[in-house]
């Protein structure tokens, strides 16, 4: 088979699944009106998949400081921080990160997943093991195939199974990365923090969890799960992403290990990637105070998520396992994932598709995100759709 | 060491056969993915169910190399046998 014969078949594949004329996977915005709104074609949309977790993305002063970085800086660094120095948003954003996880230090990276890629891979290496939930994101497991180590799944979320691999390793769980994310993005479940520490613990493990879809969501300050559990001294390294409750593009490791800097030094995803523009920068410190001090946003979001997880629940949908901004609907086959997501596009509500194989145990998903800045009025047209829509999609 | 393989092999084997359609014919020579269909995904959870039976733990780098069911079979020996 050539290279361009295996483009071919994936095209094939998506002929299979995928009606004509509907380009789930690159559905086309034509405008964006608000953090909640935009135009799809010739439609007003709601959107109810974008992560928007806070609704920060038009934040006044996110914009406000956006633009005056792009005045003063101008529109991209344009190399690394390496190469092209480290601008003082660069520096004075890892001091905020670092000072809002009381933390030692912090590294900011250009996106969430370089953040995993870069974090992992400067972790770990040859001759080590990372052991990662099945329900891993994406970057999480690329970050460990760029490492060269072991790269070692337990069963998602099952302490029985993660303390028979420990236990298989002997000596070798000294020198193994635990991986477990705060909230995951599939399910929307949260890890169980407090025993992954007490094993993390007993295997004298390291631990890194990812918090990209917890932080502004989980804990009175926004910082996560850590937060929530109170356990933020027994994780070894926390990343997380500027692209969901901070309203930008960008990611961060932080750590009280002093040997974080270190991954400066050794980390390809680091060292070789362009620096975050200076809007990106001044956009997300604005948005990481606005995220600290924003008590009343996530007690929004909270009631919101409430809402309509108990009004899915209530029409019979198989959800995730709890309550989260991110609801998963549970769904057997393609089809019938197909179904909904389009005839809530009919309704005017964007929310995303999940097919197997990215979908755990071989289903399909229909995953909403929930935002704070979603009205009860918007939330109860959504209850009304899926319920309009139940008996067409499970006919 | 050669019955320790056979015994996998035939572990092995009876585990595949609940990924497979019921007819499905299964020597040490037969392609995973294009004669039994089993994907990424079935590949992955055929794995999880290995390791419990045979208390071992494969490291996805591994399955990278893995075509056939004798390789597999290879794979998990080697596993057992370092233990």
């Amino acid at each position: 088979m050539s290279l361009l014969d295996k483009l071919d078949a994936v095209a094939a594949t998506r002929k299979a699944l995928l009606p004509e004329g509907i380009d789930v996977f690159g559905t086309p915005i034509e405008e964006v009106y608000s953090s909640t709104e935009a135009r799809i074609g010739d439609r007003r949309i709601l959107f109810l998949g974008t992560n928007n977790y806070l609704g920060l993305t038009f934040a006044s002063e996110c914009l406000a400081a956006a633009h005056s970085a792009i005045d003063s800086e101008g529109t991209g660094t344009t190399g690394s921080r390496m190469a092209n120095g480290s601008y003082s948003g660069h520096r004075a954003l890892e001091r905020e990160f670092a000072d809002f996880y009381h933390c030692h230090s912090c590294i900011v990276f250009t996106t969430g997943y370089q953040a995993n890629l870069a974090t992992i891979s400067g972790l770990a290496g040859a001759g080590d093991v990372v052991l990662i939930d099945g329900d891993s994101h994406a970057s999480i497991y690329d970050g460990c195939r760029l490492s060269g180590a072991e790269i070692i799944r337990f069963r998602h979320n099952d302490m029985v199974d993660l303390e028979k691999r420990l236990r298989r390793l002997g000596d070798r769980s000294r020198s193994t990365l635990i991986i477990v994310e705060g909230i995951y993005s599939m399910l929307g479940d949260r890890a169980p923090l407090a025993e992954i520490v007490k094993l993390k613990n007993a295997y004298g493990s390291t631990l890194l969890l990812d918090e990209a879809h917890s932080l502004g969501v989980l804990g009175k300050t926004g910082q996560g799960l850590v937060e929530e559990t109170g356990l933020i001294d027994k994780v070894d390294f926390i990343t997380g992403t500027f692209s969901k409750s901070l309203g930008g593009i960008g990611g961060y490791c932080v750590s009280n290990h002093p040997q974080l800097d270190q991954l400066r030094y050794v980390s390809r995803p680091y060292i070789f990637t362009a620096s975050p523009t200076p809007a990106t920068i001044a956009s997300t410190r604005a948005a990481l105070k606005l995220l600290h001090d924003g008590i009343e946003l996530r007690q929004q979001l909270w009631k919101n998520v409430h809402q309509l997880y108990s009004r899915l629940d209530d029409l019979g949908y198989q959800l995730g396992p709890e309550p989260s901004p991110v609801i998963a609907i549970i769904l057997d086959t393609p089809r019938q994932a197909l179904m909904l997501w389009k005839g809530l596009l009919d309704h005017g509500i964007y929310v995303n598709l999940v097919l197997p194989p990215a979908a755990p145990d071989g289903r399909s998903l229909v995953r909403c995100s929930v935002s704070a800045v979603h009205t009860s009025e918007q939330m109860d047209h959504v209850g009304s759709a899926f319920a309009e829509l139940r008996e067409i999609t499970f006919a | 060491m050669a019955s320790d393989y056979t015994d996998v092999l035939q572990k092995l084997c009876h585990h595949l056969k609940q990924f497979c359609e019921p007819d499905a014919q299964i020597t040490p020579q037969t392609d995973l993915i294009h004669q039994l269909a089993i994907d990424s995904v079935k590949l992955l959870n055929l794995v999880m169910e290995i390791e419990d039976e045979f208390d071992i733990s494969v490291p996805l780098n591994a399955l990278a190399d893995v075509q056939t069911v004798q390789e597999l079979a290879n794979l998990i020996h080697r596993i057992k046998s370092a233990q």
